[in-house]
């Protein structure tokens, strides 16, 4: 079942387009952000929310990145391993992340903290190489920095 | 000249890195255009009309006229309601790193650049498709947006005029195909972003059916200036026949990556050598993307080419996006390839199946050259790829995008990829 809370996000979101559909990738993130991540019962619930049959709202779920239809650890890092970063060490940068965690891309913890995931470009090219974790973007990034900027998440 | 004309873009940014509120950007002359449209009785054909003449063309890397775009859409009483305008903020392409920086610096000049916009489209609802990691350009638009409600420069009869506009911040779900014009109108009315058939084309048949305008951030972020001093003046700030100034940027190993706003038609060299400082030490300059992983190498020969539209298209490249990527001799031009060509198989949408297929088998070839397993063939084979993702092959511009870096990587690096092949290894690994 969705919460008041949620049902009251995605209405906030449906008022700004003419069809309840279009904000399926909105509600889909709103619950996420609740949750931290999209099962199949949340999906079914979304999707009758919103008038959509649960395969259509998952064919969408799947196909955008930022949207787990796994569970995710409490904090999930995206390191960037587009050109500019790749240019200046992200693949040292990743394989130092695997190392510290003990996990590979796509993985979560077993403490269940972090989940290791690759993004593109970031944005961040004259600052590369870069990650995010969580919604903060690290940027000039060196082995020593990531053990340093991994101790704020808990 | 005053700094604000040199950089009408970055002029007012505070160099703290802090964002240009409402009251900052009203004292630093914000909103002065909209007034002038609005308060001056222009109609929307004479803003679309200053726009064209100003020679504005579309910074997201297509260099598509503006105010023609604008023209197509049909107005007044009898077209079809409502219009939408749309700004394209999901800034994705790797090595792009601008309009970020427009959207977290001064967030009302790019409100105002939409008000002014949708005004000439009569668009009844804007929408700004930002980009999900963009968080921070997403909580200050979001404040920008509020403020610009409070002082009625949004919402109902804007300024006590007979106009209205509603706008409205969606944040993405991810994936570099909505940066696609409509591979966006597929998202944002909450499908998968794959790409539409064109024509019919988006100011005519968009958003939900309706005419729709999609533009770039930098480009909308022009407009306030164009209107406030003219069309002359903005073609004047060019160094060649094009408009305006241009967001430029370098990554790499340079000496000092970094974004610079410079007259457009700025060489190659220039924005290499004197604002990026040239190569680190000890390093050599090999080659450089011009704008963005879907633009085509260039070399030596051709720094001195200025970068605009043009100009760029003249030496068989493009100045896409115009943050250039630099290749130095230390890095394997083979390894950065393959790195490019990994995102675009990735990207791909999974629509047209020379993108969908050709792109991973192209991606696995020159993996394997880096592991030290190519083949002798093998370029034939990339050669081959590259050529079935040509323009008209596919729906959109992702796989053309993908084959601009490897045609030109094996043209102009072509015995670093046979050495890999001979010496069954990667000599910079």
């Amino acid at each position: 079942m969705l919460t008041a809370q949620e049902i009251n996000e995605i209405e906030q979101e449906a008022a700004h387009y003419p069809r309840r559909d279009a904000v399926s990738i909105d509600a889909l993130k709103i619950v996420q952000r609740h949750r931290g991540w999209v099962s199949d019962e949340s999906l079914r619930d979304i999707a009758e929310h919103l008038g959509m049959s649960p395969t259509d709202l998952d064919s969408v779920a799947t196909f955008y990145n930022l949207i787990f239809r796994r569970p995710v650890g409490r904090h999930v890092i995206m390191v960037c391993d587009s050109v500019s970063c790749w240019i200046m060490g992200c693949e040292r940068m990743q394989e130092h992340l695997e190392k510290r965690l003990g996990i590979g891309l796509g993985e979560t913890t077993p403490d269940n903290r972090f989940t290791l995931l690759p993004i593109v470009c970031l944005g961040c090219c004259d600052h590369a190489p870069a990650m995010m974790v969580d919604g903060d973007l690290h940027s000039d990034l060196d082995p020593q920095k990531i053990d340093r900027e991994l101790e704020k998440y808990k | 000249m005053t700094r604000t004309t040199e950089k009408p873009l970055t002029g007012n940014m505070r160099p703290d890195g802090s964002v240009l509120d409402l009251p900052a950007y009203e004292q630093a002359g914000g909103y002065q255009a909209i007034r002038k449209v609005l308060s001056g009785g222009m109609e929307p054909k004479a803003v679309t009309a200053e726009v064209k003449a100003a020679n504005l063309r579309g910074r997201g890397g297509a260099g598509f006229q503006t105010g023609l775009k604008w023209s197509f859409v049909p107005l007044g009483k009898d077209a079809p309601n409502p219009t939408y305008f749309i700004v394209n903020a999901d800034e994705m392409e790797p090595g792009t790193f601008k309009d970020r920086l427009l959207m977290e610096r001064d967030p009302h000049q790019l409100i105002e650049g939409m008000l002014i916009a949708s005004f000439a489209i009569e668009a009844d609802i804007a929408y700004i498709f930002l980009r999900g990691e963009y968080t921070l350009a997403a909580e200050r638009l979001t404040r920008a947006i509020a403020e610009a409600y409070d002082r009625h420069y949004l919402g109902k009869n804007i300024l006590g005029s007979r106009y209205s506009l509603e706008l409205h911040l969606h944040l993405s779900g991810g994936r570099y195909i909505c940066g696609d014009e409509t591979g966006l109108l597929n998202a944002l009315e909450g499908k998968r972003a794959n790409p539409r058939t064109k024509p019919p084309f988006p100011p005519v048949v968009g958003l939900f059916g309706k005419p729709t305008v999609v533009n770039n951030v930098e480009t909308i972020s022009c407009v306030p200036h164009i209107i406030n001093h003219g069309a002359d003046w903005f073609r004047g700030l060019g160094r060649t026949k094009e408009a305006g100034t241009k967001l430029y940027g370098a990554s790499g190993k340079v000496k000092r990556p970094g974004l610079w706003e410079l007259p457009m038609g700025t060489t190659a060299r220039e924005i290499l050598e004197e604002h990026a400082g040239g190569m680190r030490d000890g390093l050599k300059f090999r080659g450089l993307l011009p704008g963005g992983s879907s633009t085509p190498f260039i070399v030596e020969e051709h720094l001195d080419t200025p970068m605009d539209f043009t100009e760029m298209a003249k030496i068989g490249s493009s100045m896409g996006t115009g943050t250039m990527i630099v290749l130095d001799d230390q890095t394997c031009p083979v390894g950065m390839t393959w790195t490019m060509t990994r995102f675009f198989a990735r990207e791909s949408c999974g629509f047209c199946t020379p993108c969908w297929s050709g792109l991973g088998w192209a991606e696995r070839i020159l993996k394997s050259m880096e592991d030290g397993r190519g083949q002798p063939g093998d370029l034939d084979k990339l050669a081959f790829q590259a050529r079935m993702w040509s323009p008209g092959n596919t729906f959109c511009a992702l796989a053309p995008g993908a084959a601009n870096p490897l045609q030109t990587a094996l043209k102009y690096f072509r015995d670093d990829f046979e050495r890999h092949i001979g010496e069954h290894r990667c000599a910079w690994r």
